[in-house]
């Protein structure tokens, strides 16, 4: 039997007071389109990733040495792990 | 002084780099791919140069500040040798922790390319004695992410340490929003190490060594650096 692969999102977002220009021009054109209703945009980054075990413990300290060494630049940005 | 350029898939100002190096020292540098594991023994200089490593993804220099050479380019650095970051060269110094702060998207959203005036912050470096404290000199930019950011406490010690290297400025040395191109905190252009021994900026000192291609303002950093 195989072992059984995990599924896990990653998501990286700017912390906030982080000047986000993208997430200001995206915002912008939201106006331009006379979309109502939105109070502001931040962009950030998904990843999904596939794990090769089924060990939940392990799985989520295998995403958090990736965040932290590649995903995300923790002096601008935050990350949340999710697993499937 | 015996210099390395690093190559990494995607830079693209290698040989400006390796001329201005050739030009100040009479010597060709070496040049190394990314995936090389060592520098060449008694190496005084590495020069990470301009360009669009990795085609930018992730984000700028991210991925090439992982890249095998870049654990030998961080001994040569704790050791005590010289390291240059130019433009992307900049911004993979900052990913790897060898330099304070990131640089992040200009802030007005667009690639800047022109030339552009810089004061001499603090002359009494390996990089910048070959200035006067305070001169204007006039470099080539190049960049869409060259918005120096640090947390409040970072910028504190940066300027406090005299850290700063160079500030974009106007013609007559004034800094003030006007002569920013991209948003960086207090017009930060160029930065050191604690320890003074890596450089990394923005503005293209490389370019500026030749009066036919617009004056030679970047031909006094490159000099001192050969007689460092």
């Amino acid at each position: 039997m195989g072992i059984e692969s995990l599924k896990a999102r990653v998501t990286v977002t700017l912390k906030s007071g982080v000047l986000d220009p993208q997430g200001k021009a995206i915002e912008g054109a939201l106006r331009s389109l006379s979309i109502d209703g939105v109070e502001s945009v931040r962009q950030g980054k998904i990843f999904e990733i596939e794990l090769d075990g089924g060990d939940r413990e392990r799985a989520r300290k295998t995403l958090t040495e990736v965040c932290e060494c590649l995903l995300a630049n923790t002096i601008i940005e935050n990350y949340t792990i999710e697993i499937a | 002084m015996k210099a390395s350029v690093i190559l990494f898939p995607g830079s693209n100002r290698e040989r400006d780099a390796a001329r201005a190096l050739r030009q100040a020292t009479g010597e060709a540098p070496a040049i190394l791919w990314h995936g090389d594991r060592d520098l060449p023994a008694g190496t005084d200089l590495v020069v990470l140069p301009g360009g669009f490593s990795y085609g930018d993804y992730l984000r700028c220099g991210a991925i090439a500040a992982r890249s095998p050479i870049m654990q030998a380019v961080g001994r040569h650095a704790t050791r005590g040798g010289l390291v240059l970051g130019i433009c992307n060269g900049f911004q993979i110094l900052c990913e790897a922790g060898l330099l304070p702060g990131v640089l992040m998207r200009n802030a007005d959203l667009k690639f800047v390319c022109r030339m552009q005036h810089l004061r001499v912050e603090n002359a009494a470096t390996r990089f910048t004695r070959g200035y006067a404290p305070g001169q204007v000199v006039k470099f080539a930019i190049a960049h869409g992410e060259g918005n120096f950011e640090a947390d409040d406490e970072t910028i504190k010690a940066i300027e406090d340490n005299g850290q700063v290297a160079f500030r974009y400025c106007d013609a007559t040395g004034r800094v003030d929003e006007a002569s920013n191109p991209n948003g960086s905190e207090n017009g930060i252009a160029g930065v050191f190490n604690e320890r003074f021994n890596v450089l990394g900026l923005m503005p293209h000192p490389e370019n500026l060594i030749d009066p036919l291609v617009g004056g030679v303002d970047g031909r006094p950093l490159f000099e001192a650096l050969a007689a460092a």
